[in-house]
């Protein structure tokens, strides 16, 4: 809402400044956004009085004039108006000045003479279109003071957040009530300046009989009219036009004028049309059939549905109700019998009628918010005044109302210890019926509570909850203490997910990979879930892997030229499965890693950190599934197809480790990918590990180098060695692994340390010796696989 | 003096008569800074720096010099950098609400979350948002089917709490949440948001007044704060709470539009129809929530200028800003 404060100024005494006005409104009633200063491009112009002016010796048409600008110097003024004249005031721009238009005044030379400044015409102030000459100032006036000081151009735009449940607001009364009420103000109504004598047309004849008449009391729950005669249409007065300007508007002729002055002074929208253009003595408010057609106001042909409603003449729509009117009967320069509409329209009918024409009026944002319907009679005498204060005519007749009565407004019982509670603060009775007054509610006492009945243009206050909001702000919010009390500690347990979360973010950090938080949109997946109304096809789908969205992040890192990228994740997918949360979109929290490029910073002490492989991605995952199930049994399954590895947590699959395929520059090292679901196995019970003895007796190590056919996997032979290798031993790990030279194609070599070990006595080498020999003769035998000798 | 030290005692000797932080000649100047006048204070502390760095070099240069005199095993040039690991980060969205859930914790909140495809009850209905109304415009909403759509605020997660638990309930809910905007400097159709709630017999306003001040001098340091008059179809009375701006200090700048107050998050009391919809008794218990976006806070501590920022992912983004 774009409020004027020369406006507000018309309905309520404000003694303070707009910037103390924002931090009134925003501290009792609705925030505001901002306050401009309008006109401030004037604000280098100043009044200058002509002392003398003679014919430019160069020119036919030039004069050279001296100019009094209150400076204590005469100023040379080369000046082309042929309306100068001596002893008059003008506006003077010195040199130096910026003009509206960002020209910048340069003391230069006219035909010869020097010119120290400009007399300005309207048109070169933006004040209208006046070409012709100089702007004369006639309000009493000094050389030297500020054009914006003298003239009534100046204005402050006060812009109010004003949200939804307030449509009150969205006037400048509806503003001022609220000031008035935190101030200590009365609100009155506008008083305008005295019409200038404006002389109505005589109309030829009595004007046409029109019958008004509702039949969509759905769509409109009040509709009244009244008929104008004999109004000239003409520009409006400047205290009009310049009310229209200051709110952002654009002034069109009196008639318009006044009714965007309804709009905007009181919330109330309202629509003249040109009776001549009215046709078969009828209006009626219907709902439109279905391929109806009208040309509204802005020129636009539109097709319209039963679920509009119109207004229509006895044969077409004249205007939408409520969003916009018609181009047949809108008025115009010839017009001169007018039918003057106030009426509500049903809200939600407006907001569906003009989301589906996609027009969205000053009248339709009011209409769609609710207007005062109680206020419709009395605005719409106080616009027919208006209107014929400043164009003249008649207001035949009486209007008329489709309204049988005023629905009541019900009261409402408001509790002061409900209030107490609820605000933890005791309010006093008196101060609760003074401010609820102030607003326009009526209080009475019953007993122990008040019986509080809001005004008919608060329409959102419909229960004690709504009251209680209007008690605290009018009291004023930061009028209540901020002391901590006591409360009653809750003992709700974290959702086991959040500290799944955040251990598998921590594992991560520690190893040096980076948080990402992309958004989940995808172009396009299998069993992926669509978006009804997607904000763009290549973002239609929602991601059913968090790798899918990773990827295209780790591409836009090497667009970027960088060569490592290792960031994870840990968001939600949205897969097909059934989901607890009852809309069948099913949903899990999955974390998942993307790494690429060097190990590890480069040292000086060393050469090439080498690149992450498949066993670091392997080691991510092990540490990834781990920190999300602690205490489980994690192992990774080679697997065939996308996947190098699926990892398994006690025996259930919860991820994958990929080789990603990407968009990628040639330069760009194998990038890995690994995704584990943080849903995949019920329970989240922490195994507690339980202490085993430290072992007090040596350790006795034998290293085997067997040569491993390639069909044979490192895990058969770990798994014999261990079925043949007895109680003491105590670890198998892999420490080299060799193809090539010497070895023979199909076969490499890998080397397994085998650490044996008893409890209590130290081994002999014998023992370990014979140990070996069995698992070597059980490893041929088995899986024909024999030592290394060379 | 540093030069002339002949062993590794004298130079820490000197060394400590020059830096050390109870009687170093430098550190006495330092002691004496605050004391001048801004200007003199900016010029005089660069000079002081400026020594210091001097210092710091020569003693390094004189610590090889006489490491490679005495030392027996190989040579060290100390001042060669370490081998680091890489540094991994949680992106500063997490970092923020991972504060944000600190200062809670410490109030007896605990973490509840909710899934992000949700019903139309549980996001609007539920909520008091009065159906085809202006208020849902706030909302623009993404829909996967005709009553399932992405949830528009995490304000569904205090239904399904409180439809779960009996009082006192003391909840925090982070998560995504969506809305059908544009992709721009300042609109993303995803981000975070953290959502806060208390309900018991007898929470009143000040509490919530008394609660988020608390934490809005826990997370931005000692400041001043405002509440405000606001709109939101589940709470009521509703407010918005301002910080002194963050930017300027409360002075008035570009990024407060001069109103030296900036916006951090919206609350509320319950209102008693949200109350009843979970099926508790909004005669007996009362309770206040609030809504905030940890991106917003995320991009005003780092001076981030393009909410985008937040999800291109940047290794060289995420890097400058880890901790």
């Amino acid at each position: 809402m774009n409020a004027s404060y020369k406006w507000l100024q018309d309905f309520v005494d404000i003694d303070m400044s707009p910037r103390d006005l924002r931090d009134l409104l925003t501290a009792r009633c609705a925030t505001v956004d901002d306050v401009v200063i309008l006109r401030e491009d004037l604000a280098g112009i100043i009044v200058g009085r002509v002392v003398e002016a003679a014919h430019h010796p160069n020119s036919d048409h030039l004069w050279l004039t001296k100019v009094d600008a209150g400076d204590g110097v005469i100023h040379d003024v080369v000046c082309g108006a042929p309306n100068v004249s001596v002893g008059t005031l003008y506006p003077f721009a010195p040199v130096g000045t910026v003009l509206p238009g960002g020209l910048k005044l340069e003391k230069r030379k006219i035909r010869g003479t020097v010119s120290e400044g400009m007399l300005c015409s309207a048109r070169e102030l933006g004040l209208g279109t006046d070409h012709e000459g100089i702007l004369a100032i006639e309000t009493p006036a000094e050389p030297g003071q500020r054009l914006l000081d003298v003239m009534p151009v100046g204005d402050t735009r006060i812009i109010v957040d004003v949200l939804p449940n307030r449509p009150d607001l969205l006037s400048h009364e509806g503003l001022a009530r609220e000031i008035a009420a935190a101030s200590g103000r009365e609100l009155h109504r506008p008083i305008h300046p005295p019409a200038r004598l404006t002389r109505g047309v005589d109309s030829a004849s009595a004007p046409p009989a029109i019958d008004v008449t509702v039949e969509d009391f759905d769509g409109s729950p009040r509709y009244m009219s009244a008929i104008i005669t004999g109004v000239q249409i003409g520009p409006s007065p400047e205290w009009l036009s310049s009310r229209i300007e200051a709110v952002g508007g654009r002034s069109v002729n009196n008639v318009v004028d006044v009714t965007n002055y309804m709009l905007h002074g009181f919330g109330q929208p309202m629509h003249a049309f040109d009776l001549a253009h009215l046709g078969g003595g009828k209006l009626v408010v219907r709902r439109a059939v279905d391929g109806e057609r009208l040309t509204t106001l802005d020129g636009v042909d539109r097709v319209l549905d039963s679920n509009m409603t119109v207004i229509a003449d006895a044969t077409s729509p004249q205007a939408i109700a409520g969003v916009i009117g018609g181009k047949g009967s809108e008025v115009t320069a010839g017009t001169t019998d007018l039918l003057l509409e106030a009426a509500a329209f049903n809200p939600a009918r407006v907001r569906a009628t003009r989301r589906k024409l996609n027009v969205s009026t000053d009248a339709s944002y009011r209409f769609e918010r609710g207007v005062d319907v109680a206020a419709i009679p009395s605005l719409l005498a106080y616009a027919a005044e208006l209107i014929v204060r400043v164009a003249g005519g008649r207001v035949v007749g009486s209007p008329t109302d489709s309204s049988v009565e005023t629905p009541a407004v019900a009261p409402l019982t408001l509790r002061p210890a409900r209030v107490a509670t609820v605000l933890g603060e005791r309010i006093d009775i008196a101060e609760i019926v003074a401010n609820l007054t102030g607003i326009g509610f009526t209080v009475a006492q019953t007993g122990d509570s008040l019986s509080v009945t809001p005004a008919s243009f608060r329409q959102d206050v419909t229960g004690e909850a709504e009251l209680i909001e209007e008690v605290a702000r009018l009291h004023g919010y930061d009028n209540f203490p901020s002391e901590l009390r006591a409360y009653r500690p809750a003992v709700r347990r974290d959702a086991p997910l959040h500290g799944a979360s955040s251990r598998v973010r921590a594992a991560l950090v520690a190893v040096g990979v980076l948080e990402a938080r992309p958004m989940p949109f995808v172009r396009t997946g299998i069993d992926a879930h669509r978006l009804r109304n997607p904000i763009a096809d290549d973002e239609a789908y929602l991601r059913t892997s968090l790798l899918d969205t990773l990827s295209r992040r780790v591409e836009y890192n090497m667009a970027h030229m960088e060569r490592n990228v290792r960031l994870f994740e840990v968001g939600t997918v949205f897969t097909s499965d059934e989901h607890s949360g009852g809309t069948a979109i099913g949903e899990r929290i999955h974390a998942a890693a993307v790494i690429v490029g060097d190990r590890a910073p480069a040292h000086f002490t060393a050469g090439d950190p080498g690149r992450f492989d498949e066993w670091d991605a392997k080691g991510i995952a092990e540490l990834m599934a781990n920190a999300a199930y602690p205490g489980s049994n994690i192992h990774c399954n080679p697997s065939i197809g996308d996947a190098l590895w699926i990892v398994m947590v006690d025996g259930i699959a919860a991820g994958s480790v990929m080789r990603l395929s990407l968009d990628a520059p040639v330069w760009a090292a194998p990038a890995f990918g690994i995704e584990i679901d943080l849903e995949a196995v019920p329970g989240g019970e922490i195994t507690v590990r339980q202490y085993a003895q430290i072992p007090v007796m040596p350790a006795m190590d034998v290293d085997l180098a067997l040569l491993v056919p390639e069909s044979v996997s490192a895990a058969s032979v770990e798994e014999t060695i261990r079925q043949s290798a007895g109680d003491m031993l105590e670890s198998l790990t892999v420490f080299d692994e060799f193809r090539g030279k010497g070895i023979g194609d199909g076969v490499r070599s890998i080397a397994w340390r085998l650490t044996f070990r008893h409890p209590d006595r130290t081994l002999r080498d014998k023992e370990v010796q014979g140990r070996t020999g069995k698992i070597l003769s059980v490893l041929e035998s088995k899986l024909g696989i024999r030592q290394r000798t060379s | 003096m540093i030069e002339m030290s002949a062993t590794a005692a004298d130079l820490d000797a000197t060394r400590t008569a020059l830096l050390g932080r109870k009687s170093g000649e430098l550190t006495s100047l330092m002691k004496v800074l605050p004391a001048l006048s801004p200007d003199d204070r900016r010029d005089g502390g660069a000079a002081v720096n400026r020594v210091k760095t001097a210092i710091d070099v020569a003693v390094a240069d004189r610590v090889n010099a006489l490491s490679a005199n005495t030392a027996s095993g190989p040579k060290l040039d100390l001042t060669m950098p370490a081998r680091r690991a890489w540094k991994g980060s949680v992106h500063p969205v997490t970092a923020v609400i991972d504060e944000i859930v600190d200062i809670f914790r410490e109030l007896g909140f605990s973490i509840a979350l909710g899934p992000e495809a949700e019903s139309q009850w549980y996001n609007f209905t539920s909520l008091n948002f009065p159906e085809n109304h202006p208020a849902t415009d706030m909302h623009d909403t993404l829909y996967l089917r005709d009553d399932v759509l992405l949830r528009t605020h995490t304000s569904p997660v205090q239904m399904r709490t409180m439809q779960t638990t009996t009082p006192p309930i003391r909840i925090l809910a982070p998560g995504n949440v969506y809305r059908r905007d544009f992709f721009d400097a300042s609109h993303a159709p995803m981000f975070s948001q953290i959502e806060g709630l208390s309900v018991d017999e007898g929470i009143s306003f000040v509490d919530l007044k008394a609660t988020l001040t608390h934490f809005a001098n826990r997370i931005f340091g000692e400041t001043k704060t405002r509440f405000r008059p606001s709109y939101f179809p589940f709470t009521e009375p509703s407010a918005e709470m301002d910080v002194a701006c963050q930017i300027c200090h409360g002075s008035g700048c570009a990024t407060c539009k001069n109103t030296g107050w900036m916006e951090i998050l919206g609350s509320g009391m319950v209102h008693p129809n949200v109350i009843e919809a979970a099926g508790l008794d909004s005669e007996r218990y009362t309770g206040w929530a609030f809504g905030m976006g940890p991106g917003r806070i995320a991009m005003l501590r780092h001076r981030i200028p393009d909410i985008r920022i937040l999800y291109d992912s940047d290794m060289r983004f995420l890097t400058q800003v880890a901790r």
